[in-house]
């Protein structure tokens, strides 16, 4: 018997129940059905609790969930009824954590489905057949999102914007989105031949510099 | 290239259903991956279709035989391209298709080329891939490269490989076992992660070497410890070495005992949990040794977070079944919990303070649990009941309130499963404390005049079939029983009748109905 702690599953549901993404490391469920059959008894289980400020906690046939929900999205981590149920939460808050990064705060589930790839690279950032990889949700979006993972700045500085880029990346969207369109919408109201380009927000893989 | 960060349009406006896989069907998505053999590959196209392929799998969508085949050879191709984004799809599309062992050979020689490469990302995850796929035979022609990989400078290219040589000491424990001393320089390793890893490793190549153990546990607890994840293992390992030696609580302290107490002082709470459970879970632990465990699981009782709550109500339930004199000073924090929001919680301090209550709480708990019941599910009622007759049988003076507390919760609603277990425990109660009985015949004979269970009431007929007669009075039973004659159902009348005839065989002085 391993003593290491094992995970047996990550789930994140939508508010009805049905799957976003889901990963199983156990023979628990060796059916589609079995594992069908145990999203729906957890999540009628969970459905009522408020689970959205703190994670919160259950026993379930011998298994314990933690589990956390955030708009329409449920969040779930599964292990053993002998599992240390704090391990099982810092595995919960670093996919939460990582989802929120990945998805730039805009988590529910059609930004979840739109970037459904970087949901499952990040799910399988975190466990690895069961063993846990690693617990910090800032280093788990950065294997996902990094170009590379080679040594030199640390992983979250990479790709992911510290707090101080984040916010002068948000103020120069703004203005760009408010004082620039309307000097666009101006321009082409006296010069009808200039068409205002509506610009999107940063594609992948470029850096803050792109912006303009 | 990375992948994108978010996608985000301009007017989002909800549309309820909406889904960018609506509509998605296998062999649409199939047909599309035809793209993958275009010599002129486009990474974010093929990386969005294995997106939708990753998908389905991960809707129940199977693949037959012949399906995954193709797909997995249209995978193949992708290796041409150097798009980073794209190589990181094509890992997870393998990892899900599990390749057979001829269809592996395929990707053999690219995988191994990346377990090369210059990127570590692509070491760190062709590690991961390879491992998943191969069998023993390619294991031995990598293995320089793993044992290279465990001791390689970047930690999470180390942790690939340490994670995978616990996967692989499952099929193949020889080949891993050489690389113990790669393994054993990776403990040391300042990457907090990677200790972790190797420890897991180490501990599983070692467990069956009593004396292994022991060394590693001895030379770690005096060490650096760079992860809460490894103190927790190491923990564990350390209640396994106290386990198996000679320990002699009597003649000063266990070994190790005072590395368990220092660890209820460290900073994450994952290890002061840990160190608290393995404490409470020595063999043959004393007062002495628990009293700073319950101490800190105390202090959890009261914390916000519910997992922290949880936690420590299920351990100092587990003592209390063994040593409810060292709970009691729990108590009054336990009685703040029964009206837990989280019902796990709340069902587990109660079942808790039943185990640990003295004579003089039980009534005062059993008023606090008449207002609970009603807020919880069956499932965490039947548990309750059932500790509710362990706390009758172990204060048998007690019997009168608590006989009255099951026969009111008996007459409320509730399923079979609660119901019969409130019988089954009254039952147990006139079996086994004498003075009880009266009462519990009387209150099970109430109850069949209500109960919409036929199961309950032929069992309960028969029981009172068994017990009636010998009691003081058994006419008092005949009016209850002869009215499930009249009123009930066939199965019912049945049993009522054997239960009278019962009566009549038994009782003389009934012999005579007038």
């Amino acid at each position: 018997m391993e003593s290491f702690p094992t995970i047996k599953n990550i789930l994140l549901l939508d508010s009805e129940g049905k799957r976003v993404a889901v990963k199983y490391y156990s023979d628990d469920w060796p059916t589609l059905d079995a594992k069908l059959s145990f999203e729906k008894s957890i999540f009628s289980k969970t459905m009522k609790t408020n689970a959205r400020t703190e994670a919160e906690i259950t026993m379930f046939d011998d298994y314990i969930v933690v589990y956390k929900f955030v708009q329409d999205l449920h969040f779930f981590v599964t292990g053993g009824s002998e599992e240390n149920e704090l391990i099982l939460a810092s595995v919960l808050q670093g996919f939460y954590d990582a989802i929120g990064l990945l998805l730039r705060n805009s988590v529910d589930k059609r930004t979840a489905l739109e970037n459904l790839d970087l949901i499952l690279l990040c799910i399988d950032e975190i466990v690895d057949g069961g063993i846990i990889l690693e617990t910090d949700g800032s280093a788990i979006a950065g294997k996902v999102a990094s170009n590379g993972i080679d040594g030199g700045a640390s992983l979250s500085e990479q790709v992911i914007p510290s707090l101080g880029n984040l916010i002068f990346a948000s103020w120069f969207y703004l203005y760009r989105l408010f004082v620039l369109r309307v000097i666009h919408v101006h321009k082409t109201t006296q010069f009808p031949h200039c068409r205002p380009s509506v610009k999107r927000w940063p594609q992948r893989g470029s850096t803050l510099q792109d912006l303009s | 290239m990375a992948q994108p960060l978010v996608k985000k349009d301009d007017d989002r406006d909800d549309e309820a259903d909406y889904s960018p896989f609506l509509g998605i069907e296998k062999g649409a998505v199939l047909q599309e991956a035809r793209v993958f053999n275009d010599p002129q590959l486009d990474p974010r196209r093929c990386s969005q279709v294995i997106t939708k392929l990753l998908y389905l799998l991960n809707q129940g969508e199977t693949f037959t035989k012949v399906e995954a085949t193709e797909v997995f050879f249209a995978v193949t191709k992708l290796f041409q391209s150097k798009d980073t984004g794209l190589r990181r799809m094509v890992y997870l599309m393998i990892k899900e298709l599990s390749p057979s062992a001829d269809e592996v050979i395929i990707v053999t020689s690219s995988l191994m080329k990346d377990m090369n490469s210059k990127t570590d990302m692509y070491r760190a995850n062709a590690i991961r891939v390879l491992c998943r796929i191969t069998d023993g035979t390619l294991l031995t022609q990598i293995e320089r490269y793993l044992k290279q990989a465990i001791v390689d400078k970047n930690p999470v290219v180390a942790s690939a490989a340490l994670v995978s040589g616990v996967h692989i000491l499952q099929t193949n424990p020889e080949i891993v076992k050489r690389w113990s001393n790669e393994v054993q320089e990776a403990v040391q390793s300042r990457a907090a992660l990677v200790q972790f890893h190797a420890l897991a490793l180490l501990h599983q190549i070692r467990q069956n070497d009593r004396l292994a153990v022991s060394k590693l546990v001895t030379s770690l607890t005096r060490g650096t410890v760079r992860s809460p994840l490894a103190q927790c293992l190491l923990i564990r390992y350390t209640s396994q070495v106290i386990r198996e030696s000679s320990q002699n609580p009597q003649t000063g302290d266990r070994p190790f005992y005072d590395y368990l107490e220092a660890c209820l002082r460290h900073k994450a709470e994952m290890v002061i949990f840990e160190a608290a459970r393995a404490i409470t879970e020595l063999s043959g632990v004393t007062s002495r040794e628990l009293t700073p465990a319950i101490t800190v699981l105390q202090l959890f009782l009261s914390s916000s977070k519910p997992v922290l709550r949880f936690a420590a109500v299920r351990t100092l339930n587990k003592v209390a079944m063994t040593h409810p004199l060292a709970v009691t000073n729990c108590n009054i924090d336990m009685e703040s919990l029964i009206s837990d929001q989280n019902r796990s919680i709340a069902t587990l301090a109660i079942t808790t303070l039943l185990k640990t209550g003295n004579e003089s709480s039980v009534d005062r708990l059993m008023k606090q649990i008449t207002n609970f019941m009603s807020d919880i599910a069956d499932e965490f009622k039947i548990v309750v009941v059932e500790a509710i007759r362990s706390l009758c049988l172990k204060f048998p003076l007690k019997y009168r309130s608590l006989m009255n507390f099951l026969s009111n919760i008996l007459r409320e609603e509730g399923g079979f499963e609660y119901k019969k277990a409130i019988v089954d425990s009254i039952v147990i109660l006139i079996r086994d404390i004498p003075d009880a009985k009266e009462s519990g015949l009387f209150h099970l004979c109430e109850f069949i005049e209500d109960c919409e269970f036929t199961y309950l009431s032929t069992q309960i007929l028969h029981f009172l079939g068994n017990e009636g007669p010998k009691t003081s009075d058994p006419s008092k039973y005949i009016r209850y029983i002869y009215n499930r004659v009249i009123l009930e159902n066939p199965t019912v009348r049945a049993s009522a009748v054997s239960t009278l005839a019962k009566f009549g065989a038994l009782v003389d002085a009934l012999k005579r109905v007038d």
